[in-house]
């Protein structure tokens, strides 16, 4: 295990909480916070040990989340290593945009166990406690292994197996050619693997879209609420709630606007969050307010955007609606059991839209419906009926899409033999993170099989 | 029986490929060395085709060069036909190879190892190796001499027990013509090394008087010859012709005909053939639906009339032999000078060797070539030069000299040796490196030759050459970042379509375009002219191919990290808990240098790549504690 890359992962189990922690240990912790991390109040410098507040954004500036930071340098640390950790909003959306960000300036997602591991490498944990680390890791890995295996049965592994075993056959033509310029073997024809190479590519992308799916059964959604407040938002979320409700208890969000409550609908784990201050203000306070509220919608998985049905659309409602216009939301129109209405206006033509009465509970059940079925769609429909959930298993189809996605680049550029090949085996070492590995040996037998090679 | 009174610091056993690098390595290392051959007119014998080099061979023998060693300047001596192959494939797989003069190149080895200060050349074949407890003493030959010596580099090439098959026909040989070494095998079972049985073959030799060349392509050398050895700039020589042939459907139905008279398929050979030396037979008969097979046919020498028809090797009967080759176009009248034929001979599985090429169970025992389940001259020579090598440091008490797999083919392919079972004879291919886009022709120097300066092989004149090269590179790399193009250079703006041209554009960024070389620029920049091929080639390179250098260099800082991460010799896999018995049995057995390596080893885990790493890191707290 290399100790000496930075390395990320969430510290505390996902979407459990308001309030997730994320971690990252090593030499480039904290240049890799000050690249994201925006103090509120201007310091010259992290003192160890303390937390700042302060926001996260990404390469553009853009922001990410409101969160609190805390730097730690090496050695008082768990890992000895210096470590950072960013606590921010327990959102899957939110924790995985802040990895990514981490990830796409080399920090490397941690391994399982890695950060006890450091920690015992670095003289963290005492010798007593060495073997049962090292019990701890080997069962880890060899558990995770069986569970990785369990996973791959059915359609995953079908799918990756073919993919190695086509890029298999293409390094095979490749390393022929490379290695055996003497022999009898079939001519080069290099831009006939354009095709089937831009075919597996745009395969294990619509694939590694379905990481999102198979994250969000995993871990649940984010819904928030939005509208004018006597909207209806509370009357909403109870009615959502319904029998759940006493099983649920509210958690307090990190500002006093904002009220986040768990259920579950339809299987599908989801934190409602509502938020109180969304409109348009003149009032400084409210202004502080109003901008949270907007992160919010922002990193919300969706919104339900509540209209009341017995009003016309007025200024406040429509700036909510142009809040709403680049994210995925569903126009939900209150009241209807005062209103009389059982058919929506027709206004959002693109979006869904539902009448309900949170009192009668007239389309509360079609929402719920709609909500699920927004989240759980059939994966058929991607063409691989195949879904990820495991982030590794992300990582490596990624890293395969990117060396493919080389390939294809270096055949418009006139690109050598030897890098084609470079990347299409990087490609299948990334698919063999996945899938087990293919040995050169394996690669020898299939040339001297297929090809009479001999002098 | 008598005892030789000189005593002798490295004994050499064999003078093939591999058996002339050691004794030399070790001479001039300053070792008192003695080689031994079976005959003394077969040293450095091209027993199969007469060509050094193709692709990954080639880049081993400018490895052997870098190093210091002789193969390089010896093909360079003696080599009738010079080509680069896969010039257009990018410039790692570049790979030299040349036709020589088989005579010639054997007759300036033997000459090279007769004026070596410190090595005496001897005839002699070795019945016995010499053991006393756990470590070698010397060796006794059935001339009646014993020789001692501090350590045994054995390089039996195909002799060990050599059986030669023509057709049902077999006896005892190392190879046609010359007698097998039939003690040695015992004495290595008898120290309790496992051995085993390999084959090889090789084809007739054909008359060229009898071959109709006009109904053959003619395949030529390149018009430059571009050396292998770093010390030669330039080869003037005229270069002769080989040529392509095919066989026919006719030829295969005769081979089909006859296959019952094959020892192969007859069930009498039981030693396993390379994969990728298939004979003429299994190619038939594996790949039935191919109408034709291509052979070069390879002169032998500038004089003389010997063809080698490659790929065309057999065991079938001379009879056979014959009527085949004259249903092939060209061949019509062909005579047949020497027949073809297989041969089985012993080996001693190389996972018994630690990665010094010593032999785990005898001390000052190595072995190099062959004997490893290796095939070809080059992959020989390189085991050889390492081997002779380590028994010179073995002797002066250094540490042994082990290259890493981002270092060399060298060292991919010791490491492989060492790691991986041996199911047919190993030959090296550019697909075995994890970095080949690092390991070119071009940079063995660089990656090398200061290695070979530390140890004592590169002489002051190579150092010198060496470091004026290293200078000239750094000063042509930094003219092409300074110099930048400007709207007066006006023929170059034309020439590289620069019309557009913003101001900034280095020469260097030029370069990095694709379909720009540095030879076309040199028209324009007189300054780049100034500078040899070889030393524009490696800045041409390493500008075009900056990012993938990069990433296969984070590769290579990654795997060092493991690589660099030491498991003591005598560490006792029992004690370490909950890694599985099969995974504890074969680390026990072959006892890896580092934990690179360990994970190298078939069968064992990440899983117990960690537990043994945190075992390590106990060993030493408690070492420091206690």
């Amino acid at each position: 295990m290399n100790l000496k890359d930075t390395i990320i992962a969430p510290a505390t189990a996902t979407g459990a909480g308001g309030i997730s922690i994320i971690r990252i240990s090593g030499h480039d912790s904290l240049p890799a916070l000050f690249r994201y991390f925006r103090p509120v109040s201007k310091i010259d410098k992290f003192i160890s040990h303390q937390l700042y507040y302060g926001h996260i954004v990404d390469q553009n500036e853009h922001l990410i989340d409101e969160v609190m930071a805390v730097y730690m340098a090496s050695p008082r640390t768990y890992t000895r290593q210096d470590v950072v950790e960013i606590h921010c909003h327990g959102s899957v959306q939110i924790i995985k945009s802040i990895l990514r960000l981490f990830e796409n300036i080399g920090v490397r997602l941690a391994a399982p166990g890695e950060f006890t591991y450091r920690a015992f490498i670095n003289g963290r944990i005492d010798l007593s406690q060495a073997e049962a680390v090292a019990q701890l890791v080997s069962a880890k890995s060899e558990s995770s292994h069986r569970l990785a295996l369990s996973q791959l049965d059915g359609a995953l592994s079908k799918t990756i197996f073919e993919f190695t075993q086509q890029i298999k056959q293409m390094v095979v033509f490749f390393e022929a050619w490379i290695d055996f310029p003497e022999e009898d073997i079939p001519e080069e024809d290099i831009s006939s693997y354009l095709s089937a190479v831009t075919e597996i590519y745009q395969r294990i992308h619509a694939i590694s879209s379905s990481f999102s799916l198979g994250r969000i059964l995993k871990e649940g959604v984010s819904i928030v609420l939005a509208g004018q407040p006597n909207v209806g938002k509370s009357s909403l979320m109870n009615a959502l709630l319904g029998e759940d409700r006493a099983i649920v208890t509210d958690v307090p969000g990190t500002t006093r606007d904002l009220i986040e409550e768990g259920l579950v609908i339809h299987g599908l784990p989801v934190r409602l969050i509502d938020t109180a201050g969304l409109r348009i203000s003149e009032d400084l306070v409210e202004a502080e307010g109003i901008r949270r509220a907007e992160v919010k919608l922002k990193s919300a998985d969706l919104v339900l955007l509540l209209l009341d049905s017995t009003k016309d659309i007025d200024n406040q409602d429509q700036w909510i609606i142009d809040r709403c216009a680049d994210l995925n939301y569903m126009v939900v129109w209150t009241k209807a059991d005062i209103s009389g209405r059982s058919s929506c206006p027709e206004i959002f033509s693109d979006n869904l839209q539902f009448c309900i009465s949170s009192k009668s509970g007239l389309g509360i059940d079609a929402l719920a419906d709609a909500i699920a079925n927004h989240f759980i769609q059939d994966p058929a429909a991607s063409g691989d009926s195949v879904v990820i959930s495991e982030r590794r298993h992300f990582e490596a189809l990624n890293r395969a899409a990117t060396s493919l996605n080389n390939f294809i680049q270096l055949i418009s550029s006139g690109g050598s033999l030897e890098l084609l090949s470079f990347e299409l085996r990087e490609a299948l070492y990334s698919l063999g993170q996945i899938s087990g590995e293919t040995t050169t040996e394996d690669l020898l037998t299939d040339i001297f099989s297929g090809f009479c090679i001999g002098k | 029986m008598a005892n030789y009174n000189k005593k002798y610091q490295v004994i050499v056993v064999g003078a093939g490929h591999a058996g002339c690098e050691a004794a030399l390595a070790a001479a001039r290392m300053g070792c008192e060395t003695l080689l031994l051959t079976i005959g003394l007119d077969t040293v450095a014998q091209m027993s199969c085709n007469p060509s050094i080099g193709g692709l990954a061979k080639g880049h081993i023998v400018h490895e052997i060069d870098a190093l210091g060693g002789e193969m390089g300047k010896n093909i360079d001596a003696t080599g009738i036909q010079f080509r680069r192959l896969n010039m257009r494939k990018g410039p790692a797989v570049r790979a030299s190879r040349a036709q020589a003069d088989r005579m010639a190149y054997s007759a300036r080895m033997k000459a090279v190892v007769e004026s070596q200060f410190y090595l005496d050349l001897k005839q002699g074949l070795v019945e016995e190796l010499l053991v006393e407890k756990d470590r070698i003493i010397g060796v006794k030959t059935r001339e009646g001499l014993d020789f001692y010596g501090q350590t045994v580099v054995v390089t039996t090439g195909t002799f060990m027990r050599g059986l030669i098959h023509v057709g049902l026909n077999n006896y005892a040989g190392g190879r046609a013509g010359e007698p097998s070494a039939e003690g040695i095998s015992a004495s290595l079972e008898k120290i309790g090394l496992l051995v085993g049985r390999l084959k090889t073959g090789t084809p007739a030799r054909l008359s060229a008087r009898t071959i109709d060349f006009s109904k053959l392509e003619p395949q030529p050398g390149d018009p430059i010859i571009r050396p292998f050895s770093f010390m030669n700039e330039r080869i003037e020589r005229e270069q002769v012709n080989c040529y392509i042939a095919k066989t026919n459907e006719r030829t295969h139905q005769i081979i089909r005909d006859n296959l019952h008279k094959s020892p192969l398929y007859a069930g009498i050979i039981e030693g396993i053939g390379p994969r990728y030396c298939p004979s003429i037979e299994d190619k038939i008969m594996r790949f039935p639906d191919k109408t034709s097979h291509q052979s070069f046919v390879e002169p032998e020498g500038r004089y003389g009339s010997e063809m080698y028809p490659s790929g065309l090797s057999t065991s079938l009967p001379a009879d056979v032999q014959l009527d085949y080759f004259r249903s092939m176009v060209g061949f019509e009248q062909v005579e047949i000078m020497r027949p073809g034929y297989a041969i089985e001979y012993d080996f001693v599985e190389p996972m018994q060797l630690k990665s010094s090429l010593e032999t785990r169970a005898v001390k000052g025992l190595f072995h190099a070539g062959q004997i490893n389940g290796t095939s070809g001259y080059e992959e020989a020579a390189g085991q050889g030069l390492l081997a002779g090598i380590n028994a010179a440091r073995y002797c002066q008490d250094k540490e042994p000299l082990v290259l890493r797999r981002d270092q060399g083919y060298l060292g991919v392919m010791i490491d492989d040796l060492v790691t991986q079972p041996t199911s047919d004879p190993y030959r090296m291919f550019t697909s075995r490196s994890e970095y080949r886009l690092l390991l070119r022709e071009d940079n063995a120097d660089v990656r090398l030759t200061p290695v070979g300066r530390e140890i004592g092989l590169v002489n002051d004149e190579r150092w010198e050459r060496f470091q004026r090269k290293q200078e000239n590179v750094r000063q042509l790399e930094q003219y092409l970042q300074e110099r930048m193009i400007t709207s007066a250079d006006k023929s170059a703006v034309a020439e590289f379509d620069l019309e557009d041209l913003k101001s900034g554009l280095t020469l260097e960024s030029l370069l990095r375009r694709p379909n720009i070389e540095i030879s076309s620029m040199a028209a324009y920049y007189p300054e780049i002219a100034l500078y040899t091929d070889a030393e524009q080639e490696q800045v041409e390179i390493a500008v075009k191919y900056e990012g993938y250098i990069k990433r296969q260099n984070e590769q290579v800082a990654k795997f060092k990290q493991q690589e660099e991460i030491t498991i003591p010799e005598d560490i006792d896999y029992a004690m370490i808990p909950s890694i599985s018995t099969e995974v504890r049995e074969k680390l026990s057995k072959i006892r890896p240098l580092n934990l690179g390596q360990a994970s190298r080893i078939q069968g064992v885990t990440p899983a117990a790549i960690t537990v043994i790493h945190i075992y390590l890191h106990k060993k030493k707290y408690e070492k420091k504690a206690g």
